[in-house]
């Protein structure tokens, strides 16, 4: 347990601490206390920017549950403390602007005790070099995140969205942890950094290809990228601070986290490449097409955020490519430089981008675009903030966004360079796609402040808008400060936290020496894509009404909305089916069930071990035998053909009496007489309740049942005949009886050995015998006279129940 | 001998099973008391037939049969009428409350043939 242990389970300790301070105080608004956490993790974790800055790493292990190798090793390298300090820094500043945002009614300390949870979650996937042990982190973000979604528990859309995106990430994450499982299967080891030293056994394996798969499952679901986006929109139900802070800035960014943590391990292969590469355009080309139709200001930003997701996924995925082609590496190190950059640069515009929705929500009381419009005069602060952010989010210069753009531009239009067989006659695709969907994000950025702030005064808001108290302003005021600042200065990240984590995403130790500027050229054709990114963009924007018909045509029916929501319906429609089926009430049915079994696995086992007979010696038949099978033979047939219930009792009472001579034959006297008691007493019970039994002792029942039953006794007491056969025929060793025969007199001092062993040699077996027989005494006795239910009140439950 | 026997006990453990398929809540009581039958039967043919004289102890005589399975048998004969009568008076139980002793129409459905 060291200072960065306690580091990273801090928030979960300061939880317990917040939730009794809410308690006992509730004069200072909780946020307050709950800020000091993040902003002394922050502080905390800005101490080791030297140290990796300077290419060292930080290794710290602590002994968890060492026999499944799963062991809370923190690990700190440029990538972990990147996020590290995104997670602190945002978390900070989203506290301080929950404190503005939420009113002191609600449950502020469910609110804080959750996002404590997620802190600590969040930093401890990030901060991690254990497969399992990140596992475990990475669902308690998925669980405190569906708190968060479903804070305000009554409502239904709360509900459904934090269900989804419970359901998605969940599902994704269960895939990652079989990933991680066969991963440690291949290695040996659950360190990541172990991992990385035996990348020629993972190359090596045939289950590489599944590993790939599954992680990737895990990473997508939970960076909502395509098909897995739709959980992310509907995630929007939360209160704006979690959703600037899990669904923008932080957790969504767990999926990039594991896609650059394990780029080394497994950018040698093709599929994990091409997987990302296009999984990450499509969805940035798809989402960013999509934001333009939504009405919601918080689905717009949503829609953006799977969108940069998708950028940054895809500028990973070119990453990747420079290890599978071996050449090219300077091209393509941009590419992992930029997503890094992008990564930082989103964090801030979409954080602050939302706190700014969350102010226009909280100042004018809706964020339909439709009932907005016109607040520049009234919000002049905000409208600052927002244009400063959305033109970042553009890609305009001077801001920061339009630096990021400008590499990723340069990125895709330089794949075309790449010299490798597969892609020379598709490669014009890839620049296409990400010029397109740059396009689409200029556009829903433009809408955003023009929707908002310009246009015709409404007067329809629900509250009569005005500025938000400086408190909810800070924040965004912060993050568009960075915003610019990344813009004018960006060296001032490159050397110090852009350079050691894209060094750890290529697991190179080489130092980069990155050099971020504003101004490349006129040569360049990135600086030509983005002018006609803008003109292009501003005359979609001014003709948007003569072309949003097309929105129109994207029917309910096609969404992948509508598809997950029809297949909950039908899953849960098909399994009550299922149940149904074969859950049928009648007892007859799960009789058949377990007879049909019974037979079917003993006709499997005879077919795989054969049939092997052998008697030696069989006792003789006699006469009188022979006659009493007849006799149980014929009573079998009457009671089966009857309809009389006294012929049955009767015919019962014969096999029975036939069974005792049986007894008799077979030199077994202390039997034959039990069985001539018992038999006598079973027949008198029946007699006794002659009266009281119903008039028929037979139902008729129809001829697909007989047969069915016919069919099942007969398979039933076939097998029960071969396992007599068989086991009768292959005896293996000696009885022990011959003890019992010797040492009946010696030890037990009795004549009688079948009493003997009853009474002596296994008397316990006895003792719970003769328990039993007292059970059945009391409970018939019980059955006869207990009447708790009145017949009446009887019916009534009854038709209750109907 | 214990072929014939063998073959009369799967006789009957295969009737019994029929009995139980069936709608009547007798024949089902029935049933499971030609089974125990059936079994009783196997249980001591398991232990060889007639291979000796009675398990009495007694000077002159040297080869006895098989006293084990007798002492089981004697058990299960026991356990198998406290079942028997149990199941019967709450046959008969039931028959009283719910004026019905077809299985089928307990779970309150009527039945259609």
């Amino acid at each position: 347990m060291t200072l960065i242990h306690l580091a990273i389970i801090l928030p979960v300790l300061a939880a317990i601490v917040v939730r009794i301070i809410y308690r006992y105080y509730r004069r200072l608004h909780l946020g307050w206390f709950v800020l000091l956490v993040p902003l002394a993790i922050f502080i905390y974790l800005l101490t080791f920017i030297p140290r990796v800055g300077d290419g060292q790493v930080v290794y710290e292990t602590m002994h968890f549950m060492p026999r499944i190798g799963m062991n809370f090793d923190v690990y700190i390298d440029g990538l972990g403390l990147l996020f590290a300090l995104l997670i602190s820094g945002i978390g900070a500043l989203v506290v301080l602007y929950s404190i503005g945002y939420l009113s002191r009614e609600e449950h502020l300390g469910n609110f804080y005790v959750y996002l404590l949870i997620f802190m600590t979650a969040m930093l401890g996937v990030v901060l991690n070099d254990n497969v399992i042990m990140l596992y475990l982190f990475w669902e308690m973000t998925s669980i405190s995140s569906f708190l968060l979604i479903a804070f305000w528990h009554t409502r239904e859309p709360s509900l459904y969205g934090a269900q989804k995106s419970m359901l998605i990430t969940m599902f994704g994450g269960f895939m990652m942890l079989g990933g991680f499982l066969l991963l440690q299967n291949i290695t040996g080891t659950a360190s990541i950094r172990g991992m990385l030293e035996s990348v020629a056994l993972i190359q090596e394996s045939p289950l590489t290809p599944f590993v790939i798969v599954l992680v990737l499952l895990g990473a997508f679901t939970k960076s909502a990228q395509f098909p897995f986006y739709i959980w992310l929109p509907d995630a929007m139900e939360a209160p704006t601070p979690v959703s600037a802070y899990l669904h923008s800035a932080t957790m969504v960014k767990a999926g990039i986290y594991l896609v650059a943590r394990l780029t080394p391990l497994f950018a040698f292969s093709e599929t994990w490449v091409w997987i990302i590469l296009l999984g990450g355009l499509i969805t940035m080309t798809w989402a960013s097409f999509n934001a333009i139709s939504k009405d919601d200001l918080k689905a717009v930003l949503a829609f953006s955020t799977v969108s940069q997701l998708g950028l940054i996924m895809s500028l990973l995925g070119l990453g990747a490519l420079s290890v599978l082609t071996g050449a090219n590496e300077a091209h393509f190190s941009v590419a992992v430089v930029a997503a890094v950059f992008h990564l930082i640069n989103h964090a801030t515009f979409k954080g602050a981008l939302f706190m700014l929705t969350g102010i226009v929500d909280h100042e004018a009381g809706t964020r339909s675009l439709k009932k907005l419009g016109g607040l520049l005069t009234v919000m002049p602060i905000s409208f600052t903030l927002t244009v400063i952010t959305a033109l970042s989010m553009a890609g305009l210069p001077p801001f920061n966004g339009f630096l990021s753009k400008e590499l990723f531009l340069e990125a895709m239009i330089d794949i075309r360079e790449a010299d490798f067989a597969s892609l020379a006659s598709v490669s014009f695709i890839f620049p296409l796609l990400a010029i397109v969907g740059s396009i689409f994000t200029f556009v829903y950025s433009v809408l955003l402040i023009y929707g908002v702030f310009f246009g015709k005064r409404t007067y329809d808001t629900p509250k009569e808008p005005h500025e938000a108290p400086a408190l909810m302003l800070i924040s965004p005021i912060i993050l568009s400060v960075l915003v610019v600042l990344f813009g004018f200065f960006p060296n001032i990240l490159s050397g110090t936290i852009i350079d050691p984590a894209a060094m750890s995403i290529m697991a190179s130790d080489t130092p980069l020496g990155t050099h971020l500027y504003m101004w490349h050229g006129f040569n360049n054709p990135a600086l030509w894509a983005t002018v006609a990114i803008v003109i292009i963009g501003a005359l979609l924007f001014y003709f948007k009404d003569k072309w949003m018909f097309i929105y129109d045509y994207h029917k309910e029916r096609f969404t992948l909305n509508h598809l997950y929501d029809q297949g909950l319906i039908y899953s849960r429609l098909g399994s009550r089916k299922l149940t149904d089926g074969y859950m049928t009430g009648f007892l007859r049915s799960y009789l058949v069930y377990i007879f049909l079994f019974f037979v079917i696995m003993g006709a499997v086992t005879f077919m795989n071990t054969g049939f092997n007979m052998d008697y030696g010696s069989l006792a003789p038949v006699g006469i009188q035998e022979i006659a009493m099978v007849v006799i149980i033979l014929a009573s079998l047939v009457v009671i089966l053909a009857t309809r009389s219930r006294l012929v049955s009792i009767i015919m019962l009472g014969a096999i029975g009496f036939a069974v005792s001579l049986f007894f008799v034959f077979f030199r077994a006297a202390d039997l034959a007489l039990t069985q001539l008691a018992i038999e006598t007493v079973t027949t008198a019970l029946f007699l006794v309740c002659f009266y009281h039994l119903p008039k028929r002792s037979k139902h008729p029942e129809r001829m697909r049942f007989k047969t069915t039953n016919f069919i099942v006794a007969a398979g039933v007491g076939i097998m029960a005949i071969l396992i007599g056969l068989t086991a009768y025929s292959n005896r293996l060793f000696d009885p022990i009886s011959q003890f019992h025969i010797d040492n009946v007199y010696e030890l037990a001092a009795g004549g009688n050995m079948v009493n003997v062993i009853l009474v002596d040699f296994r008397g316990f077996d006895t003792l719970f015998e003769t328990l039993v027989f007292g059970i059945a005494g009391v409970g018939i006795y019980s059955l006869m006279r207990l009447r708790l239910n009145r017949k009446g009140k009887q019916d009534e439950t009854h038709i209750e129940e109907n | 001998m214990e072929i014939v026997i063998i073959i009369l006990a799967g006789i009957l453990i295969g009737a019994a099973v029929y009995l139980m398929l069936s709608k009547s809540l007798i024949r089902i009581i029935i049933g499971t008391a030609i089974m125990s039958h059936g079994v009783h039967l196997m249980l001591l043919t398991m232990g060889r037939l007639k291979r000796g004289s009675i398990p009495v102890l007694d000077e002159e005589v040297s080869n006895y049969s098989d006293p084990l399975p007798q002492a089981l048998i004697l058990t299960a004969i026991v356990i198998a009428f406290a079942l028997t009568a149990y199941t019967l008076v709450l046959a008969l139980r039931s028959y009283r409350e719910l004026d019905t002793d077809n299985v089928e129409e307990m779970k309150g459905v009527p039945h259609d043939d």
